[in-house]
């Protein structure tokens, strides 16, 4: 039943496991005692172990390709539970109801501790969908994310400090300044393709904290930017407490905003186009879309939310330095549209909460947090290719007898 | 005699050393049906990529001009999306349809450069842009019922039949109101009532005053459906004529069948 070859794969790829983490796991230097420990046992668990985590993912990868095997044979693929709801007004519209008032009530019901987490993952929901306009939807591999992100902290924080601009004022300037340099990069780099677009902006992004760190005069290097305004209400003073639950408030609207522009931005002429543009660029071209333009389009309009959120970023913490905008955070944002599914946005906010939320109450696991990130993301690679909830298509009807259309929606 | 809509004149191609295409001429006239024929690696795809801007013609002049305006341009160096634009569309040999998107969805893409709203449209849904979206859809399902598959409307693409993707592939680009429609081995693939079908299709689209280019192998296809017959052999052109000339051109015999035929 189980296929031998695979079992002598396992067997090598478990003593080439062993081997690499050798001197690592077995071996031990005690500096004062100027002696070396091995610890075979250790070699032996590890052996043991990635022998079996190996069989049992060819297992589970076999078991898979035989369902989909025999489900392709009915023609018949059950739709996924969530999916069906999904496409019923009559459950979705509840449903979106109730998160809602949850939503709204949150901090109300929760500690004021509990509020700013929940700030924070709303923050990643946001900028999620923002990448996921990038990744998802116009499949633009972009590894830089977290420039843009930058760009609207540091707006904030700058034009701050030097014009004495209020929160509100920079929200839009702020997501405005890196839709534009969103454009300005993308002119040169939207050529390229796959893993050299992905490369370039890894750069880009590394380019611009670089630029944070070291040229002082503009953004104070290393040491950041402290004492930034909390964002105002009508010119009140708020206490520390309630002015967390405002930004909460603040963020949850800026949540759903982001969902409605998102959900027509993708059922539109423009979605339309940044899809066929995913599947097959020349198609699209000899189909008369103008690559570079819907390219360009996509890749600000991401920008765009992340500059955003960077601007409530800093309104949120009053301190920003270049050190919160490393690769890890494109990597973990990345992640999220990824494993929520591209695409989709009830996939990337189930991604986001999943990822922001999980590190932040298993406390423990937040140390291996990358390695998580890299386990997760393999595994989900292999079982689920499409994240967590694949988007959902949306479907036309028509009546037999006329050529109108009758009913159409998500 | 109708006006010349595609001109080409001492179209060449080279990739490096080798000429895939050698000073080839030729012209369609406004509601001919011509068929570019040749064996394989003769070039013809590589001509097609040439006309509708994939690849830049290293010498030549490819001038289109409209069947009913009075508009001239030179393809030369042209963007792919412009040259659709002016109203030449084509379909592909390797089937390239958008495999996970609807049928539907295919179509509308091609109805993308007729149509115009932007961000804008897509966030406020104003009149106009709900009207035009409207629009697409209606257009995209008359076309979908033209080529016969209007029943599977929501299907992903890469679900049809090979036969009903690449009439899938013929209904995208006639989504782009061509009037000169290039045709890659159309019928590649197909068994032989799936081909009666096309060529009725075929037959149909030049009627309704779309002319065709196409590229096909099949020999009773091209007999029967074309006007006007071009051949091609190691990136020349070696013959040209109509169906009957063509067939007992000797230059032609010999491409095909290979050198000791003279006689046959
Ligand atoms: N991008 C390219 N780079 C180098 N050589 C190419 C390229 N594209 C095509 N060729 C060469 O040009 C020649 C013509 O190829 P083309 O695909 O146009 O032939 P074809 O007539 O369409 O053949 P078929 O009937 O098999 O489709 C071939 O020898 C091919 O190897
Ligand atoms: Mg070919």
């Amino acid at each position: 039943m189980f296929p031998a070859k695979e079992l002598k794969r396992s067997l090598l790829i478990s003593i080439w496991f062993a081997f690499l983490t050798f001197p690592l796991m077995v071996i031990k230097v005690d500096p004062i005692a100027r002696t070396v420990h091995y610890r075979w046992d250790n070699m032996f668990f590890i052996a043991i172990g990635s022998f079996t985590i190996s069989i049992l993912a060819k297992v589970f990868i076999l078991r898979k390709e035989r369902i989909a095997h025999s489900r392709k044979a009915q023609k018949t693929a059950s739709e996924p539970f969530v999916q069906r709801i999904l496409r019923e007004p009559r459950f979705l519209y509840p449903l979106c109801l109730a998160v809602l008032v949850f939503a709204l009530v949150f901090p109300t019901i929760f500690s004021t501790y509990q509020t700013n987490i929940m700030t924070t993952a709303l923050m990643y929901v946001v900028l999620g969908l923002g990448l996921n306009i990038v990744v998802g939807v116009a499949g633009l591999l972009d590894l830089g994310y977290v420039a843009f992100y930058a760009v609207g902290a540091y707006s904030y924080a700058l034009l701050n400090l030097h014009f004495d601009m209020g929160f509100w004022a920079v929200l839009p300037i702020g997501g405005l300044f890196a839709a534009f340099l969103g454009i300005i990069l993308g002119f040169p780099v939207l050529r390229l393709r796959g893993d050299y677009l992905a490369i370039v902006t890894l750069g880009f992004g590394e380019i611009i904290r670089l630029i944070l760190e070291n040229w002082n005069a503009f953004s104070q290097g290393p040491s950041g930017i402290a004492n930034i305004p909390r964002p105002g209400f009508f010119g009140m003073e708020m206490s520390f407490a309630s002015g967390i639950v405002y930004i909460y408030y603040i963020v949850v609207a800026l949540v759903i905003f982001t969902i409605f522009v998102v959900n027509r931005l993708q059922n539109s002429r423009l979605g339309r186009a940044w899809l066929a543009l995913r599947e097959d660029e020349i198609a699209c071209q000899a189909m008369g879309i103008d690559k570079t333009k819907t390219k360009l389009i996509a890749f600000s309009l991401g920008a765009f939310w992340a500059g955003l959120v960077g601007v409530i970023f800093a309104a949120k913490t009053t301190f920003v330095n270049p050190a919160s905008f490393t690769f890890l955070e494109s990597a973990i944002i990345l992640s999220i549209v990824v494993l929520g599914g591209m695409g989709s946005i009830v996939g990337v906010i189930f991604g986001a909460l999943i990822l922001i939320l999980m590190p932040e109450y298993l406390r423990a696991l937040s140390e291996y947090r990358m390695l998580a990130f890299g386990g997760i993301l393999v595994i989900m690679m292999v079982f689920k290719p499409n994240g967590i909830i694949s988007n959902v298509r949306r479907s036309y009807r028509f009546k037999k007898t006329s050529s109108k259309q009758v009913v159409e929606h998500e | 005699m109708s006006k010349v809509i595609l001109d080409v004149k001492g179209l060449t191609m080279n990739f490096g050393g080798i000429k895939a295409i050698d000073t080839v001429d030729l012209t369609v006239r406004s509601g001919e049906i011509v068929a570019l024929i040749g064996p394989n690696g003769a070039g013809k795809t590589t001509f097609f990529n040439c006309l509708t801007g994939i690849y830049t013609p290293s010498f030549g002049d490819i001038t289109l001009r409209h069947a009913r305006k009075n508009q001239e341009t030179r393809l030369n160096g042209m963007k792919p999306n412009k040259i659709t634009e002016k109203g030449m569309a084509r379909t592909f040999q390797n089937i390239r349809l958008f495999p996970t998107m609807s049928v539907l969805e295919n179509v509308m893409i091609g109805r993308h450069c007729r149509t115009r709203s932007g961000i804008i449209g897509a966030i406020f849904r104003n009149p106009a842009a709900k009207r035009e979206e409207e629009e697409i859809v209606e257009m995209s399902y008359g076309i979908l019922k033209k080529i016969g598959l209007h029943k599977q409307v929501n299907e992903e693409a890469r679900n049809l039949p090979y036969g009903a993707q690449r009439r899938l592939e013929i209904g995208r680009a006639l989504a782009t109101e061509p009037f000169l429609l290039l045709l890659d081995e159309p019928a590649a693939g197909m068994n032989p009532k799936e081909t009666e079908a096309l060529v009725e299709l075929i037959r149909r689209i030049c009627k309704e005053g779309h002319s065709v280019l196409l590229i096909e192998h099949d020999m009773k296809l091209v007999m029967s459906l074309s006007d006007k017959i071009v051949v091609m052999d190691y990136g020349k052109k070696i013959a040209q004529g109509t169906p009957i000339e063509v067939r007992s051109n000797p230059a032609v015999i010999k491409a095909y069948l290979g050198e000791d035929v003279d006689d046959a």
